[in-house]
């Protein structure tokens, strides 16, 4: 159980870098590189908690589709964010 | 300094959030609302004596709500509609060149990385459509496998090559397809007695018991959402990748 709790807090760290850091550069390419590891720390997030439905549904659209959509839609945008 | 007048709203919501979160029910605990409602002991309790499928997920978006599933593939697909049906309209001209694109072959390495993977990738999209029943997995995130394997052609040679395998009508098609087949299967449980989307009238039709009949009904309507939602990834990248022109895309 205890190591459910260091692996809970582990994820959870790591879900407010990925949070900020998408928001904080200025790179919109890498922000949505980091939006897609959001994607998958929440993936995992939900696995441990036994929803394996919803973290199969965020690994696919979340982490895969959403990141390559945004990808696509960068590549025609001038890539440095103003703010 | 624009970006610091944003920062208070959004730190005062984070605030707000964290603090009602406080109220929320222990993980996993029996007292909780959504634990001691009668619905989802009775989910819990007739599934699988109803439906005889082992995944009550599957049983419950499917079957015991599958007029709100129903809805959502067709959110999906006017989503697919609409983003085409505004790229296409309005891209005019030859594109512009950007600084980061360069003219090259497809890349040896990643192309044939490309040809050993799709093969399995598509398999393990029909797996996870076929077996939502008994193991986390579905009609959506099925379709979503097999639309990225697309994608993935996509992306390792270029639009072209993937739009020869899957054109952008044939999407269309396959689309408006699962719904037809979904809300065909709705209707045709209708015509035979039952409520729309009352699974258990299939077993006229089928041979088996009214059971088994909702269990098969429920792979046929994944099937539906399987469709809909491969055509629709698709297209919704080919048609962002490449500005609605739908050639020479990333």
């Amino acid at each position: 159980m205890i190591g459910l709790e260091i692996f809970n807090t582990f994820i959870l760290f790591f879900l407010v870098v990925a949070a900020v850091t998408s928001l904080w550069v200025k790179d919109l390419l890498v922000s949505a590189v980091v939006f897609g590891v959001y994607s998958f720390l929440m993936c995992l997030l939900w696995a441990e908690m036994g929803a394996v439905d919803v973290a199969f549904t965020e690994a696919t659209v979340g982490a895969g589709i959403s990141t390559v959509v945004m990808v696509a839609t960068i590549f025609h945008l001038r890539r440095k964010s103003n703010d | 300094m624009m970006k610091f007048f944003s920062l208070i709203p959004v730190i005062a919501i984070g605030v707000l959030l964290l603090w009602a979160g406080q109220d929320f029910p222990e993980w996993g605990d029996v007292e909780s609302p959504a634990s001691q409602s009668p619905v989802s002991s009775h989910f819990i309790g007739n599934t699988g004596v109803d439906t005889e499928v082992p995944n009550m997920v599957t049983a419950v978006l499917a079957d015991y709500r599958g007029f709100d599933t129903m809805f959502e593939t067709v959110v999906v697909f006017i989503a697919g509609i609409a983003v085409i049906a505004i790229l296409s309209g309005s891209t005019t001209g030859r594109r512009r060149r950007k600084d980061h694109e360069v003219e090259a072959e497809p890349d040896i390495i990643v192309t044939n990385t490309v040809r050993l993977i799709i093969p399995i990738l598509q398999i393990f999209a029909f797996y996870v459509l076929a077996h939502g029943h008994v193991s986390p997995g579905g009609g959506f995130q099925g379709g979503v496998v097999m639309g990225a394997s697309f994608i993935l052609i996509a992306i390792s040679w270029d639009l072209e090559k993937a739009m020869s395998r899957f054109p952008i009508k044939m999407c269309m098609i396959v689309a408006a397809l699962g719904i037809i087949l979904y809300g065909g299967i709705g209707l045709l449980s209708m015509f035979l007695g039952g409520e729309f989307l009352d699974y258990a009238e299939l077993e006229k039709v089928l041979p088996v018991s009214r059971e088994m009949a909702r269990y098969h009904a429920m792979l046929g309507v994944e099937i539906g959402v399987g469709f809909t939602v491969t055509a629709i990834m698709f297209a919704l990248y080919a048609n962002l990748a490449s500005e609605g022109r739908l050639k020479e895309g990333l």
